[in-house]
């Protein structure tokens, strides 16, 4: 199973690719739409690279609790 | 600003074409006859009956960020990147949304048209659902696909509130989107409006469609030589893609900020044939009733038109039927009036080619050069009238001159624009 960290990496990598914000920006605090540039079609398109990076499951119904990369990680970490 | 009719000018060019990256190196390329159609040496290509089409010169995953180029179909990214020229060619350095914009957003326009739309998304897509499952289609596919995104992806850009549109009539989009943009300001509802067409449509299942109803070249050993508009042995056109976007802007307005001038838009002519959903009606009698309905709609006289940038796709029956639709209204007149098929070298764009037509023919107008139509070796006998084979030929030096730009597309739909040097 991934660490807090590794899954942070991962995630950056993941938002760097679609949304072109440098990996190093991707920290914990950060809010995806308001920080990040990833719109609500978009964190669509993070949601499902995530799950196959890392082997889970997001449902639609928790994308909305998704505000933060720190909200991400510590699903993925719950639910890995 | 409230009068309903308004002279309407040309203040900004942009173009990403199979001849160049922007307009000046496409109308570098038209002038020295250069052929932008290759050999698709794609595996996908192998096994269809039509081989060759006119990419673009550049990719556009070469001029946009990766991040914007994967939310827009090829189609919009064609049209922004022509848009961007545009705009900053028209002397706009940014969004109308901006404080101090020398254009209010709610006096700008966007109409930029393809006649296909984001087919290259929907197949590509397709193939994604079924390869790889529903979660993988990308939630982007609807605002990509949509006609209406580019048109709505260049408002965007430029901050465009007083109307976005998009007129959809197969090859002849392109001019209706430009047509209608100058009604838009023509009539007050806009002082500026960022206008052209788009299409991006070469992959197999488009190319193997237009070949199934024998409308395209079969010239595959020999790309270059495919599309030959007026000549005997034409068989066909050859697919282009790419985007040609005008910024037209009232008389009034332009004078207003300063802004340099290409030339006047004087208007359109329209109509349609009643006849077949895809056969040009043989004796041109829809194209004459479009450049009928123009010689009645403004004060063009045929006197004064020196150069026509023909619809001419080099198919069997649409050149010579749009040759016998000028000499039907024109007479006389069309002697004196020098003939360019520039999809000769661009292949045709389909809902494109009224936009980079357009801007094909505001160049001419501009350097008062009319560019040549190259692989006209044996020039049809039907073909009545002064074509500008092989060398770029000069337009008169003095005096106001004007151009036609003509575009038909399947459906019937006939669409005649006029331009005039100021």
């Amino acid at each position: 199973m991934a660490t807090q960290e590794e899954i942070l990496e991962g995630l950056a990598e993941i938002v760097n690719e679609i949304a072109g914000i440098p990996a190093e920006d991707v920290q914990l605090d950060k809010s995806f739409t308001d920080d990040l540039d990833v719109d609500s079609l978009s964190m669509v398109e993070v949601v499902v690279a995530a799950e196959e990076r890392f082997d889970v499951k997001i449902p639609d119904d928790e994308v909305k609790n998704l505000k933060t990369v720190g909200d991400a990680v510590n699903y993925i970490v719950a639910n890995s | 600003m409230t009068s309903d009719n308004r002279t309407v000018v040309v203040t900004g060019i942009g173009a990403f074409t199979p001849l160049g990256a922007d307009a000046a190196s496409t109308w570098e390329g038209l002038v020295a006859g250069r052929s932008g159609v290759s050999t698709l040496d794609e595996e996908w290509a192998a096994d269809l009956p039509v081989r060759i089409a006119a990419r673009t010169a550049v990719d556009p995953g070469e001029v946009l960020p990766r991040p914007l180029a994967r939310k827009l179909d090829r189609s919009a990214q064609f049209a922004l990147i022509a848009a961007r020229e545009a705009w900053a060619d028209a002397g706009f350095t940014a969004p109308a949304t901006e404080d101090g914009s020398p254009i209010a957003p709610e006096r700008l326009g966007a109409v930029v048209a393809s006649g296909i739309g984001g087919v290259t998304t929907l197949l590509d897509q397709y193939d994604v659902l079924k390869e790889k499952g529903v979660r993988r289609v990308s939630p982007h596919t609807v605002p990509m696909l949509m006609p209406n995104s580019p048109a709505a992806n260049v408002g965007l850009e430029v901050g465009a509130r007083a109307g976005v549109h998009t007129p959809v009539s197969a090859c002849a989009s392109g001019a209706e989107a430009i047509g209608y943009a100058i009604e838009m300001i023509r009539t007050g509802r806009a002082d500026v409006v960022v206008a052209g067409g788009t299409e991006a449509a070469v992959h197999p299942l488009p190319i193997v469609a237009f070949a199934n109803m024998m409308a395209m070249s079969k010239n595959n050993d020999h790309p270059q030589q495919a599309s030959r508009p007026y000549d005997k042995a034409r068989d066909g056109f050859v697919l282009g893609e790419g985007a040609g976007v005008v910024v037209l802007e009232s008389a009034e307005h332009a004078a207003a900020r300063g802004a340099r001038v290409y030339c006047e838009a004087v208007g359109q002519g329209l109509s349609s044939d009643a006849h077949h959903i895809a056969q040009p009606e043989p004796t041109g009698a829809g194209v004459a009733r479009a450049i009928e309905q123009l010689l009645e709609s403004t004060d063009v006289n045929p006197a004064e038109v020196v150069h026509v940038n023909a619809h001419a796709t080099s198919t069997p029956q649409g050149d010579t039927a749009e040759i016998k639709a000028l000499r039907r209204v024109l007479g006389d007149h069309l002697d004196h009036i020098a003939i360019s098929a520039t999809k000769s070298m661009t292949g045709h764009l389909l809902g494109g080619a009224g936009g980079i037509e357009t801007v094909a023919t505001v160049l001419a107008l501009h350097h008062r050069v009319a560019p040549p139509t190259i692989n006209v070796d044996d020039l049809d006998p039907e073909v009545d009238a002064d074509i500008v084979i092989a060398e770029p030929r000069a337009l008169p030096a003095e005096g106001s001159i004007t151009a036609l730009n003509n575009s038909f597309g399947f459906g019937g739909h006939n669409v005649v624009l006029a331009f005039r040097t100021i």
